[in-house]
């Protein structure tokens, strides 16, 4: 718990990563069936330091270092939570979730409907770009998984969200995928809800009101588009509503349509590349349940349909920036 | 392996001389060997119903057989507790049984009913039941392998004695999942045992063109593991290769790979005309090396057992059969709606696409139409292999 500030009243700031941190511990003592498993997660702390103490705390039977094999980290959690386990899996970087692709696909997504067997496990891992990363250090591959039926993906953007969000994905009695954006690990903070702070899986936020156009994002470019909110109000008087689905799987529609309903104007915002992504699968929604409450097109502002370059111009260059955002408002705004 | 047999056998059996290490096997008594006979039968007269009910036309998908390997299923199962857990392939019909899966559940199954275990969604032995300890597979070969290295994880998390077996072909030891899962579970020293079905085929393709390993078993000396090779059509060399491993499991001692050797003596699945299989090969296995004929020579020989008992338990696994045709054919098919049902937890049910609202069956029939859900090749392929 380094990272944490004291504010002057005494109450104490968590970090995201910390946040996740403390969900773990939190769950892990409240339920003896939760346990972690992962690479260089135990005496090491994971490559980020998220599970940093809990060996300690909890020892090895229950904080579990293991090969580098993601399909049978997978498959394992599988076949303990069919056992009444609630395995919570750490990909080292969640680039590495496509080596168990076909184990959560196939396996657990299905596992449920076809044979009746729950699959009560978390998939969780550090996600995302803006770090210098490289292509294998930054991926986001939640729309790989949105497509999966039997499986729930969250991806939350703020410290109180990932705390919260966790925290329920590990009480739920189906597979989550967890993903956490490792931008935001030690950039944003804030001091966590008192007592069991659990929130619900599936319900966007509205995370700035606003009446002219809305933003529909998750995960780091929340932070974007709450910086060109600012920077629209401040220069054209342009009033953004910001709406953080913070799960992608389920999604929240009623918010959707209710922003949609509100501001008439709508931009999806994500950091992941653009052809079959998340965006495009919000537009059809909107499309099918909002059409005439629309007074200009869907657009869509994501990264370019490259893998994500190391070099800093390279990689600032192919995913959305504030810049981006606040042109595409202004587009919208003038329709 | 055959040391630690010894010590364990000769601290329950004392009688037995040092000098002739005795045998698992030869601890059952009369009545289970009887009941080794009845499970192998059991399991070949139903894949011969099933056989006939898709000739029928009755079974909607494809159908498996596990002819000529039903001691390596039954014999393996055999060896396992009330509460452990098997996860089978395929082939191991034979397993299920052992463990408690009843041949109407089967049928029902193959004719895709919607009392079914799996209530229409999975196909033909694809189903499992935790209370009776088994795990149904998916397609995917391998993938069981890591599953069930979980559950043995949470035997070995809880303290509890219990004991996984998971079966793979030849084919799935080439997987990555495989590898990933027995080296996990080796390393972790969890309590399961993990057998290799080698029956010289992968659907068309043969063991040497899927492994450069001499023997399967050899393949356990990559993860620091036991690797032992048994004949896979003696039942009782099965019993006894597998009791010895699922004992040393529960000892805490950890992995074994186990390479039972038999023969697959039908295609990969009843459409399959098995042209990729060298004259003669067939028959040869057929005659010479049956694991029914050769179990009943032993019992005859051995126990003393007389055609008359043999012919009782042959009656009480067709009236069995019998049964549980009638009760699956007159099961009722799935309400079309139930696939909505049971992706998640919470929600429970996926809501209609908005064009099926208020729709209650996609189709106006449903009874399977001629050549539904297949396509023309299958059909031909079908044909020609019941010709």
């Amino acid at each position: 718990m380094t990272d944490a500030a004291v504010r002057g009243d005494g109450a104490v700031e968590r970090t995201y990563l910390e946040a996740i941190r403390e969900a773990l511990f939190e769950e892990m003592a409240r339920d003896e069936n939760v346990f972690c498993l992962g690479e260089d997660i135990g005496a090491y702390g994971g490559a980020f330091k998220v599970t940093d103490g809990l060996l300690a705390r909890f020892g090895e039977s229950r904080v579990i270092d293991t090969p580098i094999s993601e399909a049978a980290i997978v498959g394992a959690a599988a076949g303990a939570a069919h056992m009444g386990m609630r395995p919570v899996c750490e990909m080292q970087f969640i680039d590495f979730i496509s080596c168990a692709y076909d184990m959560l696909t196939n396996y657990v997504a299905t596992a449920r409907y076809r044979a009746m067997l729950p699959c009560p496990m978390v998939v969780r891992g550090p996600s995302g770009g803006y770090v210098r990363g490289g292509p294998f250090h930054s991926q986001n591959p939640e729309a790989a998984f949105l497509h999966t039926p039997g499986l729930k993906i969250v991806y939350p953007a703020t410290a109180s969200d990932a705390k919260g969000l966790l925290k329920a994905a590990i009480r739920d009695d189906d597979c989550v995928l967890f993903f956490e954006h490792k931008y935001l690990y030690r950039r944003v903070k804030e001091v966590m809800p008192a007592g069991d702070h659990v929130v619900p899986i599936g319900k966007a936020r509205v995370a700035r009101e606003g009446s002219d156009v809305s933003i529909i994002t998750y995960a780091a470019t929340v932070w974007k588009a709450l910086e060109a909110a600012e920077e629209l109000a401040r220069d054209d008087g342009i009033s953004v509503e910001v709406i953080d689905l913070r799960s992608l799987l389920p999604m929240d529609d009623e918010a959707i349509v209710a922003t949609v309903r509100k501001t008439n104007r709508v931009l999806v915002l994500h950091e992941d590349t653009r052809t079959g992504g998340v965006a495009g699968e919000i537009t059809a929604r909107i499309n099918e349940l909002a059409f005439e409450w629309l007074d200009a097109p869907v657009l869509r502002v994501t990264a370019a349909d490259v893998p994500l370059p190391y070099s800093p111009p390279l990689e600032d260059y192919v995913l959305p920036q504030t810049a981006d955002v606040v042109k595409a408002v202004r587009q919208l705004a003038r329709y | 392996m055959a040391q630690r047999t010894r010590r364990r056998e000769t601290a329950e059996r004392p009688r037995r001389s040092a000098a002739e290490p005795p045998s698992p096997s030869a601890a059952l008594s009369r009545e289970a060997r009887l009941e080794l006979y009845y499970y192998m039968r059991l399991t070949r007269s139903l894949e011969e119903r099933l056989v006939n009910l898709y000739r029928q036309t009755k079974v909607v998908g494809g159908l498996f057989r596990s002819l000529g390997q039903e001691a390596d299923s039954v014999g393996s199962a055999f060896a396992l507790e009330r509460h452990d857990v098997l996860s089978p392939l395929i082939r191991n019909l034979g397993s299920m049984l052992v463990k408690g899966a009843r041949p109407d559940e089967i049928i029902r199954q193959y004719m895709a009913k919607g009392d079914s275990p799996t209530r229409g969604r999975e196909l033909n032995i694809h189903y499992g039941d935790l209370d009776r300890g088994f795990i149904g597979q998916i397609s995917h070969l391998g993938d069981m392998v890591p599953v069930m290295a979980g559950v043995a994880l949470s035997f070995k998390l809880r303290r509890e004695p219990r004991v996984v077996l998971v079966y793979v072909g030849d084919g799935a030891t080439s997987t990555g999942a495989f590898h990933e899962g027995i080296n996990f579970a080796a390393v972790q020293r969890l309590p399961m045992v993990v057998i290799v079905e080698n029956n010289g085929y992968a659907y068309s393709t043969p063991l040497a063109k899927q492994t450069a390993v001499a023997e399967l078993k050899d393949k356990a000396v990559g993860y620091g593991i036991p690797g032992v090779r048994a004949d896979g059509n003696d039942v009782l060399a099965v019993y006894d290769v597998t009791r010895a491993a699922v004992d040393r499991a529960r000892r805490g001692e950890g992995v074994t790979l186990i390479e039972l050797v038999t023969y697959r003596r039908k295609g990969h699945a009843e459409h399959d005309n098995q042209s990729y299989v060298p004259p003669g090969e067939i028959d040869r296995w057929a005659t010479e090396n049956d694991p029914l004929d050769r179990y009943v020579a032993v019992l005859r020989d051995r126990d003393g057992v007389t055609d008359a008992e043999l012919a009782a338990a042959d009656r009480r696994a067709h009236d069995l059969i019998d049964a549980a045709t009638d009760a699956a054919e007159a099961s009722p098919m799935p309400e079309p709606t139930d696939a909505l049902v049971g992706v998640y937890g919470e929600p429970a049910v996926v809501p209609p696409l908005w064009f099926r609202e208020g729709v209650r069956s996609a189709v106006s029939a449903h009874e399977r139409a001629a050549g539904w859900g297949t396509f023309d090749g299958a059909s031909a392929l079908k044909a020609a292999s019941d010709d």
